[in-house]
Order: C-alpha cells, then sequence, then structure tokens
C-alpha cells in the first residue's frame, strides 16, 4: 500500500456524487429512487462508511422546522436575520418547507430523535427567536443506518478515491478527475450530472494547538470542494463571510452549549457571568465573544457546574459518546469535571463553511451552481447556516434534481488535454528526488492564514497575505516532494488549501464595508447598506486569479420589519441598559 | 537532501495481543476517515494495526469498529 502506481481508468456513470459525508449519499438516494435505471456513483476519499461531520453520529438536529413548533416563514426570517440580510430566502424557505419530510424520512431509516411522552419530536430552543433543536441523545446511528440504506438502494460506492478537478465542455459539467490515495492512479469519471457534497474548508486556518488535524471539521474536508468549483469556473458567493466558532479551548470542537444550553448551561465569562443572551452561533455573537476577551473579562467559559447531578450526568452522557466522543478524554486529562469547573472556550481559527456561516458554492433552491449539471450541497454550498438536516435536505434536491437533468443529456465532450494537464500537475511531487514536504507547505500557508486573515480584517495585512500566498505557491509548484501516495493526497490537499487561502484574502479586500459581525469585521469600514447589502461573486479570472462582481440579493420572499432586522445585533445581556 | 527524521509521540495505539491483524481484520485501517492506520508485519511475522502517519481528529471510529478492542484513541500531544 501506499506504493506509487501508474494507471489510469475510465468510467462513465449517469450521476457522479463527489463525498459520501452527509449531503452526497442523501443525493445519490433520491437520484436513484426518483430515476432507479441510473446509474449513480458515490466517490469519497474517505470510507462512506465512518466518513464526514457525522462519521461518530451527531448530538441533534439544529435547525429543524417542526410544525406545532416553527413555521417555515418564522425559520426564513430568523436565519436572514442571523445572517445580517444577505439571504436569497427561496433556497431557505423551500429548505424549511421540506425539511420536516426528510426528518420522517431518517426516522424510517432508524435515526432515533428525542420524543416526549405523547411520542411528539421534543424540540428545544436555542436561536434568538425561534424553536429548531432536536436533540438525538441516540444520534451515534446515523452514518450507519444511512449506510444501509445506501446499499439497499445499489448505489455504486467508491472509495478512497479523492476528486482533484472537474471537467465542464459544451457549456455544462463533463465529469471530475480522481485520484486513488493509495496508489496514485487515476479514475476519470465521465457523468451527465455531479453533485458535490465535499464539505467545509476545515483545514484553512491553523488551530492555537498547531496540531494540523486538531480542527472543528473532520479534517479531511480541506476545501477541494471550493477549489475544484473555482477552477471549473463555478461562481462561489460571500467567502469573507468566514466560518468562526466558540470552541473547547485546545480541544476545538463543540462544547456543545446547543445540547447544554437546553439544559441550563450557558456562555459565561471569567467571572461566571452570563454575557450574550443567546448562544446560537452567529457573527454577531463570535463579535460578543470576541469584545469580551478584549475587555478583559476572559476567559470566556461554557458553564453547567450550577446544574444538578441529574442534568450533568445527562450531559455527559450525550457529550461523551456521540458526535465528538474525544471531549470526554479531554476534559479527563484536563481533570474537568462539570459539576466543579467551568469549561474554557476560545474563538478558532477560520475556514469556509456554510452549515455554521454563509462561505460556499454559489446554488439557488434546486442546489444548481452556475455551471449546468453541476449541483452543490453541504456545508460547501451557500446556503446559510444549514448544518446537518440543511446538508440532507439541499442534497436531496440536488438529486432530485439531477435525475431530472440527465434524462435530456448525453455525455459532454470535454477536451482530453485538461485530463493530462491534471495529470502532471498532480504527479509533479512524485517526479522530484527532493524537496519540500507537503505538511509544511500546509504549515506556512495556515500560519499565515491566521497571521493576517483572521479577524478583526485590516486591509494591509490582507495584502501581505496575498504576497506570501503567492511566494508559497511558487515553492508548491516547483518545489513540493512526495515519497508516497498518502502524501501525494496531503500535498493535494496542501494545494487546495492554498487556493482557499487565496480566495479569502481577496473575497474579504473586495467587499468593503463590515458585515456579519466577527466573521467579516473589516476594521476601517462600517457596516454599509447602500453599497453592500448584496451578494459578492467569486469566479476565476481570466488571469488565474479571483475576479469579483456583485449580485442583487433576490427580493425577500417572508418580509422582515425594521424593528426585527437587528435581532441578532442585540446580544449582549443588558444591551438596552447599557445603551442607555 | 534526507528528509529528518523527528519524533512524534502518535494518539492512537493498538494492543498487539488483542489486534487480530493476523487473520486478515482491516476495520480500523478501513474506516479511517484520514486513512492514517496500517497494518505492520513484525519480524516473526505476525501482523498488527499501528498508526503510520500522526495526522488524526481524535474522532474514534477506528476504535469503536475494532472487533476486539485492541484500538484507542488517545488525544494528540499537542492539544490534550
Ligand atoms: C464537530 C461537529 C459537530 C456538529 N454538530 C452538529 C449538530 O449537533 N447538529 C447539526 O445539525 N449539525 C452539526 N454539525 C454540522 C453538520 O454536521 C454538517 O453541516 C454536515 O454534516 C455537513 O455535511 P456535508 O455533506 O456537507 O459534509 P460531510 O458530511 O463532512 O461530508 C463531506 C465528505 O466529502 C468527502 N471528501 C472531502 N474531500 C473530498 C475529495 N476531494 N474527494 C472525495 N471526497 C471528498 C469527505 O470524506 C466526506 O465524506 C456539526 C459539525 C461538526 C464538524
Amino acid at each position: 500500500m501506499d506504493e506509487i502506481l501508474d494507471g489510469l481508468t475510465q468510467i462513465d456513470c449517469d450521476i457522479l456524487v463527489i463525498g459520501g459525508g452527509t449531503a452526497g449519499p442523501m443525493a445519490a438516494l433520491k437520484a436513484k429512487k426518483k430515476n432507479p435505471k441510473a446509474n449513480v456513483v458515490l466517490l469519497d476519499k474517505a470510507n462512506v462508511k465512518r466518513s464526514g461531520a457525522i462519521s461518530m453520529g451527531m448530538d441533534g438536529l439544529n435547525n429543524s422546522v417542526i410544525p406545532g413548533y416553527a413555521t417555515p416563514e418564522q425559520y426564513t426570517k430568523e436565519i436572514t436575520v442571523a445572517n445580517d440580510g444577505i439571504c436569497d430566502q427561496a433556497a431557505v424557505y423551500r429548505y424549511a418547507q421540506e425539511c420536516y419530510g426528510i426528518i420522517q424520512e431518517l426516522d424510517d431509516f432508524g435515526i432515533r430523535f428525542q420524543k416526549d411522552q405523547n411520542g411528539e419530536y421534543d424540540v428545544k430552543k436555542v436561536h434568538h427567536i425561534g424553536t429548531y433543536v432536536l436533540p438525538m441523545p441516540n444520534g451515534d446511528t446515523v452514518k450507519k443506518a444511512l449506510y444501509r440504506q445506501l446499499r439497499k438502494a445499489r448505489i455504486n460506492i467508491v472509495n478512497r478515491y479523492m476528486a482533484t478537478r472537474l471537467l465542464t465542455g459544451e457549456g455544462r459539467i463533463a465529469g471530475a478527475v480522481c485520484v486513488n490515495t493509495r496508489t496514485a492512479e487515476f479514475l476519470v469519471v465521465r457523468a451527465k450530472a455531479v453533485i458535490m457534497g465535499l464539505g467545509a474548508a476545515g483545514r484553512l486556518g491553523l488551530p492555537t494547538s498547531g496540531y494540523l488535524y486538531g480542527t472543528y471539521e473532520n479534517a479531511s474536508n480541506s476545501g477541494e470542494g471550493y477549489a475544484m468549483a473555482y477552477h471549473a469556473g463555478a461562481g462561489l458567493a460571500n467567502l469573507e463571510c468566514y466560518q468562526i466558532n466558540p470552541l473547547i479551548k485546545d480541544y476545538n470542537g463543540p462544547a456543545c452549549a446547543y445540547v447544554a444550553g437546553p439544559m441550563g448551561g450557558y456562555t459565561a465569562n471569567a467571572q461566571g457571568e452570563r454575557f450574550i443572551e443567546c448562544d446560537y452561533w452567529s457573527g454577531q455573537m463570535m463579535q460578543e465573544f470576541y469584545d469580551e476577551l478584549q475587555g478583559g473579562k476572559g476567559p470566556v467559559y461554557l458553564k453547567l457546574n450550577h446544574l444538578a447531578e441529574e442534568t450533568i450526568s445527562e450531559i455527559e452522557r450525550v457529550l461523551h459518546i456521540v458526535e465528538r466522543p474525544t471531549r470526554g478524554h479531554f476534559h479527563k486529562g484536563r481533570g474537568t469535571d462539570y459539576r466543579k469547573q467551568m469549561i474554557e472556550m476560545h474563538i478558532s481559527e477560520i475556514g469556509f463553511c456554510s452549515g455554521h456561516s454563509a462561505s460556499g458554492v454559489f446554488v439557488d433552491e434546486h442546489a444548481r451552481t452556475t455551471i449546468p449539471g453541476l449541483y452543490a450541497a453541504g456545508d460547501m454550498a451557500n446556503v446559510p447556516h444549514n448544518y446537518m438536516l440543511g446538508a440532507f435536505t439541499n442534497g436531496a434536491f440536488a438529486g432530485l434534481d439531477a435525475a431530472d437533468f440527465i434524462a435530456d443529456v448525453d455525455f459532454a465532450a470535454f477536451d482530453e488535454a485538461e485530463v493530462e494537464a491534471e495529470r502532471t500537475r498532480v504527479l509533479a511531487p512524485t517526479k522530484r528526488d527532493d524537496g519540500i514536504p507537503p505538511n509544511q507547505i500546509e504549515y506556512k500557508t495556515r500560519r499565515l492564514v491566521n497571521d493576517y486573515l483572521q479577524p478583526p480584517k485590516v486591509t494591509a495585512k490582507m495584502e501581505l497575505a496575498q504576497e506570501r500566498f503567492e511566494e508559497v505557491r511558487e515553492d508548491m509548484e516547483q518545489g513540493m516532494y512526495v515519497r508516497d501516495s498518502h502524501e501525494l493526497m496531503r500535498a493535494l490537499e496542501a494545494s487546495s488549501i492554498l487556493d482557499c487561502a487565496d480566495m479569502a484574502a481577496s473575497a474579504s479586500l473586495y467587499r468593503t464595508e463590515s458585515r456579519w459581525g466577527l466573521y467579516h469585521n473589516r476594521v476601517e469600514y462600517d457596516r454599509d447598506d447602500e453599497n453592500w447589502f448584496c451578494h459578492t461573486i467569486l469566479t476565476k479570472g481570466d488571469d488565474g486569479k479571483p475576479a469579483h462582481r456583485k449580485q442583487e440579493v433576490k427580493p425577500y420572499i417572508v418580509e422582515i420589519a425594521e424593528d426585527e432586522k437587528d435581532a441578532y445585533n442585540n446580544q449582549r445581556v443588558g444591551a438596552s441598559v447599557a445603551a442607555e | 537532501m534526507p528528509l529528518a527524521q523527528t519524533a512524534t509521540t502518535v494518539p492512537v495505539t493498538v494492543n498487539a495481543d488483542l489486534c487480530i491483524a493476523d487473520k486478515g481484520c482491516t476495520v480500523c485501517v478501513d474506516v479511517c476517515p484520514l486513512d492514517v492506520l496500517r497494518i505492520a508485519e513484525t519480524e516473526d511475522g505476525s501482523k498488527t494495526a499501528y498508526m503510520k502517519y500522526d495526522e488524526c481528529w481524535y474522532c474514534m471510529p477506528c476504535e469503536a469498529d475494532c472487533p476486539t478492542g485492541a484500538v484507542t484513541v488517545n488525544l494528540p500531544y499537542l492539544l490534550k
């Protein structure tokens, strides 16, 4: 294993789904169900059985819209406000209308959600306005249940192939180039439609621990989805709206206020005082977190030590078994007992992720990107705050639409030279006898991301970042060196990470205003609705560098009253008093 | 220029007495999202899983899915 072999195979399929984490499996299932004759291939860099954010399950649906608790209109309004107004509501509204059906399907798959004594879903309030969090105390069942469905539906699963570039031709999608992560052999997949569900760009900033893989996101999500869409010419939206999360310091995973909040836990400063009214993650909330630290009131903690023993043991049971079970090991190692100590938190490094913010490949309410036949769903597609249920539901939309799309088209012809060029690019680090290993290219890129791109954003620093990234790119293209196919996978990831770093700097420089709280806090600029109440769309320019344009926010479907627009800007406890 | 051999302590450990890689088991290698585990052959010809690459998300499928409880996931030293 891991030897570098020379080889190239080509296969054809109707629909290629890249990424078998959360959105991808649902897309594949829906497409196959709608068109049982379609040949659907689900390809993943890892093993679909245990890949992606939900590899160990999840402890809740963070944004379910369940009749009796919330309405699609209310949810659409909440997410629009949480995302500072920059939202094409059609996609959020459709999600809100149809996600309940997806919950019921997941329930039928055997995924268990919390229900009350009457057998009704037991939904909790975490967001500022509405009630959307559905706990899954037995959420470890998610991935297994999904996998069973994939086998039953006879989806062709291809594991340990990493997609590296999309192929296009005739103005639409034509397929993808993939590389085996254990042999370096190539697989060219011709497809009539391609659905991308490659997750967040989770290895963009460097965790403060300095450990490259100590990320919030599953570290196999290194931003290829973003890089591939970019190189194929698709539009990416609002990348400057970074993902920045409040996490357990050093462990760098969720603490997790969404579970503990409804049970009485909350975010507190060093004095144990609550300083934000709502623990739902938003740029505005992160700004308050940042201000608390700057104001000398830190560290910031998750506080549970005032809760009753039964409550604490229930929280432990959930948090230490599901989702990120090593949380329990971590607290034990530090001697942190929820009953006694508070849990120290910090501000994470930056990433791209629409699951928690809004930085993603541009898609509409059918999960269509700007390239015909190419779809994106989940964390990498720009439906704001869409979390796990958004990945499932938008994945479903992609699968359904792709099943129709392939009915009328044949394979698009593509230029064989593109495949050859990609082979040359991919294999370059294997052709050298000496050079810089991928971990050093990656470390340096990500360390520079922290130094220069972590908000608050400063123009001169971001411009310096661009210069440094150029130098690293030169080193990468001329000098990166790998010894086996595993290292080659890391080399390809380093290249995606550098592409994302370039996009992050460029997108942030383009929007000359502040928006989304800390996510795009540009110290030299105030919020400017007159000029910047719009999406920014990033594409690959003719010079091979990011190009930008503004795109209007589509007229709202659900109107928002003037006095509601600020709901997320008034998060500070006692803000009204302090302002007097 | 040879690449340096910098030592590192790895988070995933395998109890060789419990590991059944000898019998052809590769479960932990198969499920790892980061693909960092491999099977080593020792001098006496017996096989055992081990962590070859220090690139761990400390996520736990290797430990949870191991049929004999041979795998333990610790936290990487840098963040523990
Ligand atoms: C620690 C954590 C806790 C969370 N908690 C919650 C919660 O409690 N509730 C909630 O609703 N949401 C939660 N979320 C968010 C939710 O899990 C995600 O939004 C959702 O799972 C994303 O789905 P996805 O399909 O976009 O990505 P993923 O499920 O991560 O799937 C991406 C897939 O792409 C594959 N891939 C990556 N690159 C390539 C490539 N080049 N080629 C081929 N395949 C590739 C990966 O291996 C992976 O399988 C959490 C996320 C994290 C990380």
